[in-house]
């Protein structure tokens, strides 16, 4: 028994010698952030994101590995707003990284940076599962990605100071690469105004107040709660009455509540990418949104 | 929008004097000057009045709704069962294994409310987070102390210290809630080797390594306040040590798995438990010695792409193995003859659970212990028969249970299960479950 707590107090100190990683260790909850570190961060960073694309950033795990990984974090990236209410604070107790905790300038939750929509008037759970501090999925407005990239950037100088001017630098050029594509999109996405849309879930609506498009219903009877045949039905008759143009969803929904009422309601449906990875051209932030856009036009055209 | 206004008027304006004083060109062209810069001053006025009420807005759509924002976080966790026992509850006994002192039978018979669970957790500040979780039991209205803890945030380099009554690291089920099980009752392993389950008064220091591939090692010094240790020691040092190591990690996308190794050592004064002699008399016999606990556990969790929203799967169990060496009274209140017992045992369980439809779980869990040796010094000298310890008798119960629920949403759970129980000595017990779970108040985070 003695040998054995030797030998652990033995790896536990050679392990605490290794000297620090030379580059950032960034922790992003989500696609989108991990993205836009290394967009801001380059090759200073090393970015590590804690979900894919395909996976509902409600509902993960809290894994061993995401515990590892938050471990040696030295900036954790998140949307916030109790997006992550059901595994993040569990990856902060078990960490042991006190660089990450909330209220450190390592912990970065983007949505207490923007004007947030959909903030519930009536909080009760007969509604669903709401998002009190109102809707989390503010990545879709461009304009939030460009305020978020000056607050990560604000970030990455602070913990690492010697490279300040290169994470300056690089938050110059992204940003003037930004500010064009987002006059571009905003051109784009103008025939999109008005349109009405059925979305999945409410993970569109940043989306929808940015490019003017309308909801006319959601699949999910209430936000989290999967779509049940009684609401489908009676969102076809809706359809009938005052249809939508189009049916969005996200890679990691089930298409087949999509396609049901496509199907029974004749309104095209398509998939978006929703965050970076979700689609094969949405592989940085700017082909995200410029596939969201292609992917609506060729849709509602 | 602003903009084209302030223009159109600079414009309107600008063009009037224009037309009238052809002649004067210089003084009209110092008045457009004047005018483009009372324009340009209004619309720098108008830009920082906008960015003013974006900021407000942001602060406003940030800003936390009650009053009570900085109160702790606090839910709350409400069962009620129906149970259909085919042999009385009252007698459930595990027939091989020393009676741990708590209760340990499935369930009673007919409609009767759990365990209520009510948990307050918060960070306490930049150092602590603090965490409490009482049960209140139905019947004699008395509030026990599931958890009550402090943990550290505040450490780096890997390093955890949890303070307080804390659910032990031994195992893998021992740390989860009752109410995040994924059957209504403890596998029966954990019933004969932890008493159900083991909450420690104590301490616990965790590390976790700075590797990509997930690894932990701790140590836990408590009180002993449970079976496997015995009735309270009134004692300045520690009652039990627990060691414990996890290693876990991703395969791909889809898996994710963990595994274990626990070891719990007390030293159990007094620890009494009550049986019938082959007289048929009831007595009270008593342990002091030592135990050794070894548990090696593993979980394994499937998704399709890591999304457990429709389907997922989970994989689970776990192998226990006690040595005990010590002394055993026979009658402490009448005939008190004492003399050595040892006894290796060891027990597991597997469990399965499969998520075949959002919202719709089954899972089957097999359970098997085995009594292994149990030398009875008393009985070896021919002081007293084997017949005078019925229930350390060697036999090796076994349970199959399956189970089916459905989750309306994150925060409520029907479950129905079925166990055929063959606990008893050659006595198989149907036992069926109907419950409800259903927590309310803050969102509760759940382990791996």
């Amino acid at each position: 028994m003695k040998t054995l707590l030797k030998l652990l107090l033995a790896i536990g100190a050679v392990l605490l010698a290794w000297p620090a990683a030379a580059a950032l260790n960034v922790f992003a909850c989500e696609p989108e952030w991990g993205a836009l570190a290394q967009e801001l961060g380059g090759d200073r960073v090393s970015v590590f994101s804690a979900t894919t694309a395909l996976q509902d950033p409600h509902r993960i795990e809290a894994r061993p590995s995401l515990i590892a990984r938050i471990r040696n974090a030295d900036l954790v990236v998140c949307s916030g707003s109790e997006l992550e209410v059901g595994w993040l604070p569990l990856l902060l107790t078990q960490s042991g990284n006190d660089r990450i905790q909330p209220g450190s300038p390592g912990f970065l939750e983007a949505s207490q940076y923007v004007v947030k929509l959909e903030i519930p008037k009536v909080i009760d759970r007969a509604l669903g599962d709401i998002h009190p501090a109102g809707n989390p999925h503010i990545h879709l407005d461009p304009r939030n990605i460009a305020k978020v990239a000056e607050v990560l950037t604000g970030r990455l100088v602070e913990l690492d100071h010697a490279n300040a001017e290169l994470y300056k630098t690089r938050a110059d050029a992204f940003a003037r690469r930004w500010q064009p594509a987002l006059e571009s999109w905003t051109k784009r996405a103008a025939p999109l105004k008005g349109v009405p849309l059925v979305v999945y879930h409410k993970d569109m609506s940043y989306f929808i107040n940015w490019s003017g498009m309308r909801e006319a219903g959601a699949l999910e009877p209430r936000p989290g709660i999967p779509p049940t045949p009684s609401h489908l039905a009676d969102l076809v008759e809706r359809m009938q009455r005052n249809p939508a143009k189009v049916i969005v969803y996200s890679p990691y929904n089930n298409p087949r509540a999509a396609e049901f009422l496509s199907e029974r309601a004749k309104i095209p449906d398509v998939l978006l990418p929703f965050t970076v990875g979700g689609t094969e051209k949405a592989k940085d932030l700017f082909g995200l949104f410029d596939d969201t856009i292609d992917r609506l036009l060729a849709t509602v055209k | 929008m602003f903009r084209i206004m302030w223009y159109a008027m600079a414009f309107a304006v600008a063009a009037l004097p224009a037309q009238a004083q052809e002649s004067d060109t210089a003084k009209m062209r110092e008045e457009l000057r004047q005018l483009q810069q009372r324009l340009q001053q209004l619309e720098k006025r108008l830009e920082q009045a906008e960015s003013t009420a974006t900021q407000a807005a942001v602060q406003a759509s940030s800003r936390p709704q009650t009053e009570s924002a900085l109160n702790p976080g606090v839910s709350v966790i409400l069962n009620g069962v129906y149970g259909n026992f085919s042999r009385d509850p009252n007698t459930y006994r595990l027939n091989g294994f020393v009676p741990t002192m708590g209760d340990v039978a499935a369930g009673r018979r007919g409609l009767s409310l759990g365990e209520s669970e009510l948990a307050f957790m918060s960070n306490i500040d930049h150092m602590f987070r603090g965490t409490l979780i009482a049960s209140i039991s139905p019947d004699n209205s008395s509030i026990d102390v599931e958890e009550g803890y402090i943990q550290t945030i505040g450490l780096s380099h890997g390093f955890t210290i949890k303070a307080g009554r804390f659910f032990s690291a031994v195992g893998y089920q021992n740390q989860v809630h009752a109410h995040a099980w994924d059957f209504a009752d403890t596998p029966l392993a954990m019933k004969v080797f932890l008493g159900n389950q083991l909450n420690e008064d104590g301490i616990q220091f965790k590390w976790v390594a700075p590797t990509d591939l997930y690894f932990d090692a701790g140590v836990e010094f408590g009180r002993g306040r449970q079976f496997p240790s015995g009735v309270d020691r009134n004692k300045n040092g520690f009652g039990s040590t627990n060691l414990f190591t996890h290693l876990g990690g991703d395969l791909g996308q889809s898996i994710a798995w963990q595994t274990g190794l626990s070891h719990l050592r007390t030293s159990p004064q007094d620890r009494a438990y009550d049986d019938v002699d082959s007289a048929g008399a009831a007595v009270t016999n008593s342990f002091t010695g030592k135990s050794r606990l070894w548990v090696l556990d593993g979980v394994l969790k499937w998704a399709p792409n890591g999304n457990p929203t429709y389907n997922n799967f989970k994989l689970q169990g776990e192998y226990f193995r006690r040595n005990e060496d010590g002394n055993l009274t026979f009658d402490t209140a009448g005939a008190a003859l004492t003399d050595g017992l040892s006894s290796r045992q060891s027990g597991w369980y597997l469990q399965a659970v499969y998520q075949f439809l959002p919202q719709w779980r089954f899972g089957y869990r097999y359970d098997r212990l085995d009594s292994g040796t149990t030398n009875i010094g008393l009985v070896d000298s021919g002081a007293l028969s084997a017949a005078d310890f019925p229930v350390l008798g060697g036999y090796n119960p076994k349970r199959n249970t399956a189970m089916i629920d459905w989750n309306p949403s994150e925060f409520s759970r029907i479950r129905l299960q079925f166990a055929r129980d063959y606990s008893r000595l050659n006595q198989p017990d149907n036992q069926l479950l109907l419950q409800y779970i259903v927590s309310l108040g803050a969102h509760g985070a759940h382990k791996f």
